[in-house]
């Protein structure tokens, strides 16, 4: 079986979720090809080796400095063909997800998003993707030759399993048609841990009463290491910046660690919150419903809480 | 200008999520159905645009016939007509491939739907039909203003958003805060009742992908309450028993 990866970067980097992919590709068997495009740093690139990548392509023209998705689809799906591959894997993301659907569509390939493990292929190609924002998995069989499967945070362990690797330039086809979309400019929460990725992350909600009190918040995350997050009503009312919102609507978060402060526990908060390894709640509400939910609970007053929760993990580490 | 939005017919986000018939079909027995809240937000966009300059708007549902309050609803929030693909929606690129056959035959300027339904979360819609219809597809888009013939479009990103410009025509999967939801008045609930609403008939599409069988996660174990004098005790929890610190 033949994997291509996609590997996505930021400012030159590998992106974490992408070296997931290629460890997820490297668990399943077969010979891993990873494709980057755009800027990224050689080291980085050879270092995917380490992960179980065989071989290293980079499309390098900077015309893919950009993640335009219909530009990068024809370069992927073009490469895919170009290595013979089998299989598409690539992390869901804001671009990733996007990306692999119009792959699928021009390769005519077999799709499958928020894939949660390993595909099971003692009988076809078998994979368990999450459903119901959470709430469920459905076990589907993808029945084409080829397939594209988008991994969920977490569905892989990284882990090093060989030495870097070198790496080949890949001589990508542009047309200019793909680039019709012209981004103009980003804006980028630069320094900060992103909340898709962390491990930790600390949210708080409506109960932190006001923007001016998201310091507490902050210092917590810093000390930890943490993203912070919030509720719906926190971003709709200009708390905080909108990507930090977490739930049914916003971010679908997968940390080790979810910290929940002020937040009642909506369902639809829930949905975005329930992959968590260990969910801990401080309410003052002892009837809040997001107890249900937790591993730990406190009940009692945030303010009162947040500073001696900060000190007591600083002393702990 | 001619829009397009495509919804979706999903549980209320508040639904508890069962299966039925070995785990094989959902259980909707006392589950509510609501247009999806992605394609809520797009569908009020397209509204905002229709009231500043003057479009028409199509909504497309692929379902059968329960979907049709859906639809109907859809109508009474603003869209114009509606077009229902009598078929169960089974996966994404079946989904797609109907709306895209729709959309060739309606000449539509911009094709506005959600990032994802909420039911199967797939998030690849929008893509597959902008690569039926060889036009670009655009997603998360949290902002779309359109100038003649030139979209400028916010798209979130992790951690930030990027800004862009296209020309129509496009697929965008929209997202908040692109607009408030909209709900439908009085006014429009009455004319909703008379709008045309069309059924088609599916063409038959090999999608790869078949449902084996459903599954629920395992129930969550019971929460451990802590003093709130003690936050030392939740720290030794988290590093000695969770082991997360
Ligand atoms: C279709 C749909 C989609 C939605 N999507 C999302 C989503 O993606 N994400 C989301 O978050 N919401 C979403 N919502 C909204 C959701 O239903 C809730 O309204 C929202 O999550 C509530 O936010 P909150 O917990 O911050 O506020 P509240 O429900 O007001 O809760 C505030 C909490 O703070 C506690 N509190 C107050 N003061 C203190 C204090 N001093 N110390 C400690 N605790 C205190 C209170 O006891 C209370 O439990 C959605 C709703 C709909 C209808």
């Amino acid at each position: 079986m033949n994997i291509l990866v996609f590997v996505e970067s930021a400012e030159g980097k590998i992106k974490k979720n992408s070296l997931e992919a290629v460890a997820f590709a490297q668990a399943m068997g077969g010979s891993v090809t990873a494709l980057a495009l755009g800027n990224v740093e050689i080291s980085e690139l050879e270092g995917l080796g380490k992960y179980g990548a065989k071989k290293v392509l980079h499309a390098a023209d900077e015309k893919l400095n950009q993640g335009v998705i219909q530009a990068y689809a024809a370069v992927i799906a073009k490469a895919f063909q170009d290595e013979n591959s089998d299989v598409l894997v690539l992390s869901d993301s804001s671009l990733g997800t996007p990306v692999g659907a119009r792959v699928a569509a021009k390769l005519g390939a077999s799709l499958a998003s928020n894939v949660v493990e390993l595909p099971n292929t003692s009988a076809g190609f078998n994979v368990k993707r999450s459903i119901y924002t959470g709430k469920a998995f459905a076990h589907v069989e993808l029945t084409k030759p080829k397939k594209v499967i988008g991994i969920k945070k977490n569905a892989a362990e990284v882990k090093e399993v060989g030495g870097n690797v070198s790496v080949t330039p890949y001589q990508a086809s542009l047309s200019d048609a793909d680039f019709s979309t012209k981004i103009t400019s980003a804006e980028k929460a630069t320094g900060d841990v992103l909340l898709p990725e962390a491990n930790i992350v600390v949210s708080g909600g409506r109960g932190m009463k006001g923007p001016e009190h998201w310091s507490g918040i902050e210092e917590l995350a810093k000390t930890l290491g943490a993203a912070t997050g919030c509720s719906k009503p926190v971003s709709d009312m200009g708390w905080r910046p909108h990507h930090e919102h977490v739930g049914q609507t916003g971010v679908k978060v997968a940390p080790q660690l979810y910290i929940a402060i002020g937040i009642s526990g909506a369902i639809q908060h829930l949905a975005g919150v329930n992959s968590s390894k260990c969910i801990v709640v401080i309410n003052k509400d002892a009837d809040a419903p997001f107890f249900k939910a937790a591993d730990y609970g406190i009940v009692g007053d945030a303010f009162d809480i947040l500073p001696k929760l900060n000190e007591a993990i600083k002393a702990a580490k | 200008m001619k829009i397009l939005v495509c919804i979706s017919h999903v549980p209320d986000t508040t639904s508890k999520i069962n299966f039925i018939d070995n785990n094989t079909k959902f259980d909707t027995n006392g589950v509510q159905f609501i247009i999806g809240p992605y394609d809520d937000y797009a569908l009020a966009r397209a509204v905002e645009l229709k009231e500043s300059s003057g479009a028409t708007i199509t909504v497309i549902n692929v379902g059968l016939v329960d979907t049709e309050p859906t639809i109907r609803k859809a109508l009474a929030i603003g869209a114009d007509d509606a077009i229902r693909v009598n078929a169960e929606p089974t996966d994404s690129f079946f989904v797609a491939s109907q709306i895209a056959e729709q959309a060739k035959a309606g000449g539509y300027d911009l094709i506005l739907m959600g990032r994802e339904s909420i039911d199967y979360n797939s998030g690849a819609v929008h893509g597959i039909v902008g690569e039926l219809l060889g036009v670009p597809s655009i997603s998360p888009v949290m902002k779309l203003d359109i100038e003649g013939n030139t979209a400028k479009l916010a798209r979130e990103i992790e951690g930030g958003k990027e800004y862009m410009e296209v020309s129509l025509p496009f697929v965008a999967g929209c997202q908040e805060p692109i607009a408030e939801w909209k709900i439908p008045n009085m006014r429009g609930i009455m004319s909703a009742r008379t709008k045309p609403l069309k059924v088609v008939e599916p063409s038959t599409v090999d999608s790869g992908v078949k449902l084996q069988k459903f599954e629920l996660p395992p129930a969550k174990g019971s929460v451990k309450m802590i003093p709130a004098d003690n936050v030392q005790e939740l720290v030794n929890l988290l590093k000695n028993e969770a082991k997360v610190l």
